[in-house]
This record gives C-alpha cells, structure tokens and sequence, in this order.
C-alpha cells in the first residue's frame, strides 16, 4: 500500500495538522518509505493468534461509584489560552 | 572539602544521614554545577530553590530525629515529561511551552515524598519522540562525550532521555528521572555511560507523566550505578490508583537484596540480535559482558526469539498509533499553544495550532498513527502488529524455559555525532532495534556500561528480565558492574 498527495491532505486533515503543499509532497515520500518498510509485517503467520490487548496481566479496577474528585475549576481552567469567565474561550462556532 | 559531584545517591543519602554533610550544601554545590552547564543544553528550566527547599527541609528533619526517607539530600534532575505543580512542563514541545500544571505526576510526587529535590526540568526529544534529543523545540541536548581523536564534533547523548543522560555523565546531578517507550532510558543511558532500568510495565504510575504511548510509556531512573538505580526505583515504584495499568503490588526492596552472586541463573544469548554486520566494538563487549557473567557463576544458554527482526515495525506502528490518539487533546483550547489566523473558525484553530505546535516527527508521527488507525487499513497495520507483538511477547515467554535473564547489547552502535542521522527518519529508528522488544513485551530492562569503542566511546549491555523480576535484572547488572572495571568519563569542556 502507498499514499498519495490526497491521501496525505486527507490524513493531515483528519489529524487535524494544517500542511502547506510543499509539506504535502515531502510528506508523500517519508510517508511511504515508512509504511513500505512496516509492510513486512504481512509476511508473519499470524494465524490463530489474538491481537494483544495488554503486556502485562491485570484485571480492569473498578472503583466505588463516588464523587472522589473535582471543585477545582479554577485549576483547570488555569492554562486556557483564552477564557471569560469559569468558561475556555473558543472561536464562534455557529455562523 | 568533599566534591559532591563526585557523589552518587547512596553516598549523598548516607553523608546526610550520619552527618557528614549537611543536605543544603549538596544542594548548593549541584545548582551551581548546573547553571555552569548550559553548553550541553541538559535543562529546560533550571529550579535551584526547589533544590534548596528540600534540603532545608531534610536538614531540619534530620536536626529533629525524624526518619529521612529513602533519597533524603538527594537532589536529581526530573525529565521534563513528569507534571510539576506551578513549574513549566514542555515535554520539550512548542505547544505545551508556558504550560505550569497546577498538580504533580505520582511519580516525582513520590521522589519529593522520599525526600530528593529538583534541580530543574530536563531537555528531552520532543513528547519523547527521538532517539538522539534533536527533536526539542529547546534545542538539542549535547553529550559530554567527544571522540579521542581530538574531535570537538557534538555527540548526541541518546534520546529521548538525552538532558537526563547528558546531566548525569557531566555530573550535574547523580540521578534522573527517565522515561522509556521504546528504549528512551537505556539508549541514552548505553551513549554517556552510566546506568538505567526500565521496569516491568505497571511498576511506576503513568499518571500525570506526559503520554507518548501509554501501552509501552514506563518510567525509570537513570544514574551513575547499579545501587543508585535500585535506591531510586524503590522511590519511584508503588501502586497508584490514578492509573488503571497501575500493578497493585508491594515494592520490593531491591537495594536490600542486590546479591552480585548469579550461580543457578541461566543467561540466555539471542541469535537473532548477533545482526549480519554488526559492529566490532559491540561484538566484543557482548562477548566481554558473556564471560563477566560466566565469572560471576552464571550459566551461559543460547537462544532463540524468532520474531526480533518484527519488532521495530511492529512498534512503529502501535507507537505513532498510539501518540496520535494521546495527542489529540492537544487543541488549542484547554492548555498549551493557540494559533487563531485572523477570521479563522474552530476547525482551523485546531488545524493551526497543532501545526504550529508539534516539531516535524511529532508531526510524522500522528499522521502516520492516524493513516494506521483509518477506516480500510485498521486491520493490515494496527491488528497485525498486536498480533506480531503477541508473538514477540511469546518468543519471551518461550525462552523463559531455559533461562531466566537475557543479555544483549542496549544499541548497535556507539554515540554518533548530531545531524548525522536526522535527513532518514528510518535510520534513526534502526538505532532502537535491540531496545525495542522488551518495551513491547513489557519486560524490565536495564543497560549498563559494558566498555568503550575505538573511539573512546561508552558502549552500553542490555539485561532484559521476567516480568515483575526487577531483582535479577539489578543483580546480573551489578556483577557486570564489579567486572568491567568502567570508570572512564568525559573530560569537562563545558
């Protein structure tokens, strides 16, 4: 599998990264000389085997269903680039 | 008058115990060390009066009888990736710069608890994202370390710990904080010569360290000794609730059990990591690290993990996965950078911002963990790598039936030089090639100093353990140690 410029304006809009064009094209290259190397990954037999899901056995905690943290919004609000008020200050969304 | 330079863990911790010292002038003597450095580029952010702070407060305990606890006087360098309550963290990023979280990482909170102090924030590759500290928006960190042939070429100190090995090689601190998702503590700590372990995934909390890849992220610590990185695993170990791959067990006291006696342990050889091509110098401190071990009453084993040459790929593929699920928070919004063009809306904020934000590999590597995890390829990429990392993980679990530590070189080359590798992202990625496959399987791994190459340059041994046995791996890490005879360091140009 390769990509293309589209695919690469694709995948930087979809991670959200804004690229010049001139980025694109580097990109196209770095991009498939990475994936052309992973791709010998499809040469392992994988049959029967199961994805790994964690390294290290342990089983998923729950914790009593009680407000155990929180009232500090001042904290979180803290290292807002923007805010007014208790609220984070975002670019009008709605036209 | 005492260098405190010169002094580990153990021995600060000791001398201000029994008096010899008093905490504040380690402290004192270390800050200055450090703010007379700033040629290697090692800190981000110097903090010389949280240093003295904890000192004071050692010292006034110590004066008062209360017990001291377990880094008592001892002040370190915190790789700038762990929160620290109203001091900046970076992850050496542009997007999170003048980000000061307002609570501490589990893990520094427990060094503080154990009684060590900050002397400053460390450079590192960008949000870990390296292998020779060249991707820090802060500038490179440079080693201590030149080549013996009078060459004043810049070495890289290895990545993305390099300020935290670059620090303690020039001794301006005798341990650091590292943090490893595919080698980040032993590559660094093979390229200046000093000691570092990762352990097993789950032994120190995740919480409130900056996350890269929180299936592999572990941290660790660095420092000038076996002892030292026992004293301050122990610190920085535990069970934390905050996170939910936390191991609820007792940490074990693995300073008090360091037994250099390896008769009745078996050490397994891999094949598959004596490469066609490998370089001379590695050869033959395997082969010395081999006969150490045999010398200290362990038996030899060959082995087999047949799936190493799948392990690289394989991470390069869960790793930028990962990283680019863990660094969509980063919007513009709630912390960090914000880059609005004029009339721009939300969507191009985000797009701005991050674009502004991330350094080139950041960059890399989100689009190719997003392209990995897309609709259409989600399976051919990111299923088949778990699976291959599942068999990597049982290659382990096999070899575990005819030994119980592994040893192999920590990286395939020694130190090289800044710039020298950075135009091909894939050959930068080959230097994490013997460092990777316990970071997938989760296993704890240590490197230790094992020689120098011709050109006079620290060559670092890997000892790669079972799950949860950190002791073995500390153990066969120290009859190495005893063995070597390692003492060389940089000469101090800075």
């Amino acid at each position: 599998m390769s990509v293309d410029k589209d695919t690469v304006n694709k995948i930087a809009r979809l991670s959200r990264i804004a690229i010049s064009d001139a980025e694109a094209d580097k990109m196209v290259g770095e991009l498939n000389g990475i994936l052309a190397w992973v791709e010998q990954l499809g040469e392992v037999d994988v049959t029967g085997v199961e994805p790994m899901t964690a390294v290290i056995t342990n089983k998923l905690r729950l914790r009593d269903d009680a407000v155990t943290d929180g009232d500090v919004r001042d904290k979180v609000l803290a290292n807002a680039p923007a805010k007014e008020g208790s609220f984070f200050g975002v670019p009008k969304v709605i036209e | 008058m005492t260098d405190f330079s010169r002094l580990g863990v153990a021995a600060i911790r000791d001398g201000v115990a029994k008096g010899d010292f008093k905490a504040v002038e380690v402290a004192e003597a270390l800050n200055a060390r450090v703010s007379a450095a700033k040629a290697l580029n090692a800190f981000i952010v110097e903090t010389p009066e949280k240093a003295i702070e904890a000192a004071q407060a050692v010292d006034a305990d110590r004066a008062e009888g209360k017990t001291l606890g377990k880094m008592a006087g001892v002040p370190i360098g915190m790789k700038d990736l762990f929160c620290t309550e109203g001091v900046q963290t970076t992850a050496a990023s542009h997007i999170l710069e003048g980000f000061v979280p307002t609570y501490e990482s589990t893990v520094s909170a427990n060094l503080w608890k154990a009684g060590a102090g900050m002397l400053g924030k460390l450079n590192l590759d960008q949000f870990a994202m390296g292998s020779s500290n060249e991707t820090s928006y802060f500038g490179n960190v440079i080693s201590p370390w030149r080549r013996n042939d009078g060459s004043t070429a810049a070495l890289a100190p290895g990545g993305s710990s390099g300020g935290s090995s670059s620090a303690i090689a020039a001794r301006l601190c005798p341990a650091a904080t590292g943090t490893d998702t595919g080698g980040s503590i032993r590559q660094p700590a093979a390229f200046v010569g000093i000691s570092g372990i990762k352990p097993t995934y789950g032994r120190c909390s995740r919480w409130g360290v900056v996350a890269f890849a929180s299936s592999l992220d572990q941290a660790g610590p660095m420092a000038r000794d076996v002892r030292d990185c026992a004293i301050m695993l122990e610190a920085m170990a535990g069970f934390d609730p905050k996170d939910s791959t936390s191991l609820d067990l007792p940490v074990p006291a693995w300073e008090a059990a360091l037994n250099s006696d390896l008769k009745g342990k078996r050490i397994g050889i891999p094949k598959e990591y004596r490469l066609d091509g490998i370089d001379e110098d590695i050869a033959k401190m395997w082969d010395n690290g081999i006969a150490w071990l045999k010398d200290a009453g362990a038996e030899i084993v060959d082995i087999s993990l047949p799936h190493t040459q799948y392990a690289l790929p394989a991470y390069y593929i869960i790793a930028p996965a990962e990283a680019s699920s863990n660094l969509a928070r980063y919007d513009g919004v709630r912390f960090g950078l914000r880059d609005l063009p004029e009339g721009a809306g939300l969507q191009d904020m985000y797009a701005a911002t991050r674009a502004a934000g991330f350094g080139e590999e950041v960059r890399r590597r989100i689009m190719i963990g997003t392209y990995v995890l897309s609709a259409g390829f989600y399976d051919a990429y990111y299923t088949q790598a778990q699976k291959v990392r599942a068999l990597i993980a049982r290659d382990f679990e096999n070899a575990w039936a005819s030994c119980d530590l592994i040893l192999a070189p920590t990286a395939p080359s020694a130190a090289f030089g800044l710039g020298e590798k950075n135009a091909d992202p894939l050959s930068m990625y080959l230097n994490d090639v013997f460092a990777v496959p316990a970071s997938l399987a989760g296993l704890p791994a240590m490197s230790v100093p094992g020689g120098l190459s011709k050109d006079g340059l620290p060559l670092g041994l890997q000892i790669i353990g079972k799950a949860l046995d950190e002791q073995a791996v500390l153990n066969a890490g120290l009859a190495i140690e005893q063995r070597s005879g390692f003492t060389a360091e940089a000469g101090e140009w800075w």
